[in-house]
């Protein structure tokens, strides 16, 4: 007897993605009442007749998915948020304040420590703040190095991000790869600065250490692997069912909303707004790189994903052109006024000896003035705000923080979401608390 | 979208060999004289920002025109903070840093506090609402009242924080109160004492507060967070 065949179809699809596995999205809409979806609104059906009370949650400071010591109080009707309550301070630890009472120099180490998976880079927007300060000029090789540990810290901080994200909604292996590039990028940190975390990798004037010799090429090496491992991730999370479902549709962020609530960084940019600090206020010569800003259409955590990976292969380029243009030359400054004698005069030489002396005991004076200089963190639009009297301490050393401002929307971006959407959201945010407490 | 206003301009560049004082100062600065007479002070342009200082009273004015009219759109507000100099007769000043996405300007306005007047200024909220936490923070900080804010208390020290403003310059380093006192503080701290009033007043959570706990809160202890 002859088998017959038979076809059998089997759907296989997932709510939120299409045949091809992308997410379905519909535009942003901004309703009559001022409210803003991405998301098709659900059939009216009759209202429950259920009452019931609502009822308080708190989530943190200790909890993991908070990323550090956030507290939220929600208010829940059910399972939906109808008010939150963000809790903050618990890490305050008043670097204003000792900032006041320091040199310039001095302050450095205290910038490692705030948002600290981005030490690198804030030691770098410290300096540049200063420098304008103080007038000083750094030397190209100088500027090339700052590119360089600011995209690597960018690199860092995603990373992160990407890894607690897909740890806060349920995916574990991504974080392992990200941690493990991450790893890669501590190693090249710490061969040139001698630290993984916190690095305190520039002075005023110049960087604390050249790199070491064959350090360009493990650069280069991270360079070529890296994106292989974006891809990964963004092969196992973009198109995913899961993924996508958890994410599309929440925190849904206006491109009018996000600048009037002061949003920067990713956040601002998956709203629909392509302000990036490297390209409007430019620093470090960032108008020569050639990259791209990514920008999203929905405002919504998938959008801030989406963002975020795109700005990973961005880095990825600058780095690779920073490399090819590394001029040879000094780091640091030639200007005295900041920059210490070489310690082999130091030790030889009687006006180089005084002059060290000077330098560290009394350290250098600014004149009497007041800058601010944004850079654009991997949080957002960061900014050191120094007030000087001509001493050589600040009156008034102000840290403009993104994810401060970032947290500040997430009220606005939860209620009306279900619990389990919290996490979602305060996951896109990407705050450190270091930062957000100083 | 950051630079739409100014279509044919050259790409912003990284600004270099910048003059201590002097420069080309913002437009902005001149408008703001030329519009609001009375509460214009002086402006000027050091390391190439201009600073622009106004009367207290007058900010959200100022500020609001700033938002809304089309030659001007400062449609980001960056930052809120306030500075007190080391000089004790000089007077203490509140900063904005405001920003123009469409226009690429950069425009910081700061309003001295007289010396003697109450520390006290108009919240920019209406405007800005990203001025919620920068401002709370100024005044956890420096204990500057921003009228109109719709919910001003302390923010990063706790709300029963009794030891005053911690960036004002007359705080000492390592705070106003012995650390001895300051554990006793810590420690006395009730489990109640970490929700605002507000929040346990929601979802009957008051009613199952304990019969001691509910009559201290209702009597108008202030519980902190």
């Amino acid at each position: 007897m002859a088998t017959k065949t038979r076809t059998v179809e089997v759907a296989l699809g997932t709510a939120g993605v299409d045949a091809d596995g992308r997410a379905v999205r519909t535009p942003m809409t901004v309703t009559e009442n001022g409210a803003v979806s991405t998301l098709e609104p659900p059939p009216l059906g009759p209202a429950p007749e259920l009452q019931g009370e609502h009822m308080l949650i708190n989530i943190g400071p200790q909890h993991p998915a908070t990323h550090g010591v956030l507290r939220l109080v929600l208010e829940l009707d059910g399972e939906t948020v109808v008010r939150c309550v963000p809790h903050i301070g618990y890490l305050h630890c008043g670097f204003e304040k000792i900032g006041e009472y320091r040199q310039y120099n001095q302050i450095i180490p205290w910038t490692d420590r705030e948002d600290y998976l981005n030490s690198i880079g804030n030691n770098v927007a410290f300096s540049i703040g200063a420098e304008r300060l103080f007038g000083v000029e750094v030397p190209p090789r100088c500027t090339v190095l700052r590119v360089i540990a600011m995209e690597l810290s960018r690199i860092i901080s995603h990373l992160v991000w990407l890894g607690t994200t897909c740890i806060d909604l349920g995916a574990f292996t991504p974080f392992l790869w990200s941690f493990q590039e991450r790893e890669n990028v501590y190693n090249l940190l710490e061969s040139w600065v001698g630290a993984r975390l916190t690095t305190s990798a520039t002075r005023v004037g110049g960087m604390a250490a050249d790199i070491p010799d064959g350090w360009v090429e493990q650069l280069r090496n991270f360079i070529r692997t890296f994106p292989r491992t974006v891809d990964e991730c963004d092969r196992m999370l973009t198109r995913n069912g899961i993924w996508v479902g958890r994410t599309t549709g929440l925190g849904v962020m206006s491109s009018d909303e996000a600048i009037n609530y002061g949003l920067s960084g990713p956040m601002l940019r998956a709203s629909g707004v392509a302000y990036d600090v490297r390209k409007d206020f430019p620093y470090l010569d960032y108008e020569t790189y050639d990259f791209e800003v990514p920008v999203g259409s929905h405002g919504d955590v998938y959008d801030r994903y989406l963002v975020r990976m795109e700005e990973l292969r961005q880095s990825t380029r600058i780095l690779a052109q920073a490399v090819d243009r590394l001029p040879e030359g000094p780091v640091n400054s030639s200007d005295h006024r900041v920059i210490l004698p070489p310690k082999s005069r130091a030790m030889s030489d009687m006006e180089s000896m005084i002059h060290h002396f000077k330098q560290v005991m009394e350290g250098p004076r600014p004149p009497v003035g007041e800058v601010y200089v944004p850079v654009e963190s991997p949080k957002g639009e960061k900014g050191y705000y120094f007030v000087s009297d001509g001493t050589a301490k600040p009156v008034r050393w102000r840290i403009r923080p993104p994810s401060y401002v970032n947290l500040s929307a997430i009220p606005k971006m939860v209620e009306g979401h279900l619990l389990s959407d919290v996490i979602a959201i305060n996951a896109s945010i990407d705050i450190v608390m270091g930062e957000i407490d100083r | 979208m950051p630079g739409s206003a100014i279509p044919d301009a050259p790409a912003p560049s990284t600004p270099r060999n910048l003059p201590e004082k002097g420069g080309t100062a913002n437009p902005s600065a001149a408008a703001i004289a030329a519009k609001f007479g009375n509460a214009y002070i002086r402006s000027e342009v050091v390391w190439g920002d201009t600073t622009v200082y106004v009367r207290p009273d007058s900010v959200l004015e100022i500020v609001r025109w700033l938002h809304d009219d089309a030659s001007q759109r400062y449609d980001y507000l960056s930052d809120v903070t306030a500075v007190e100099y080391r000089d004790p007769e000089q007077e203490m000043e509140v900063v904005w840093h405001l920003r123009s996405l469409p226009y690429r300007r950069f425009l910081r306005l700061k309003a001295p506090l007289a010396k003697g007047a109450p520390l006290a200024v108009d919240s920019v909220w209406p405007v800005y609402k990203g001025a919620d936490w920068i401002e709370r923070e100024c005044y956890d900080m420096f204990g500057i009242t921003f009228r109109g804010h719709p919910d001003l208390r302390r923010i990063l020290m706790w709300e029963t924080y009794r030891e005053g403003f911690p960036l004002r310059k007359d705080f000492p380093l390592r705070g106003r109160f012995s650390r001895a006192e300051q554990l006793r503080q810590a420690l006395s701290i009730t489990t109640e004492g970490r929700y605002s009033m507000e929040e346990l007043s929601v979802a009957q959570a008051f009613e199952d507060l304990p019969e001691e706990m509910r009559r201290r809160l209702a009597g108008g202890e202030r519980t902190g967070e």
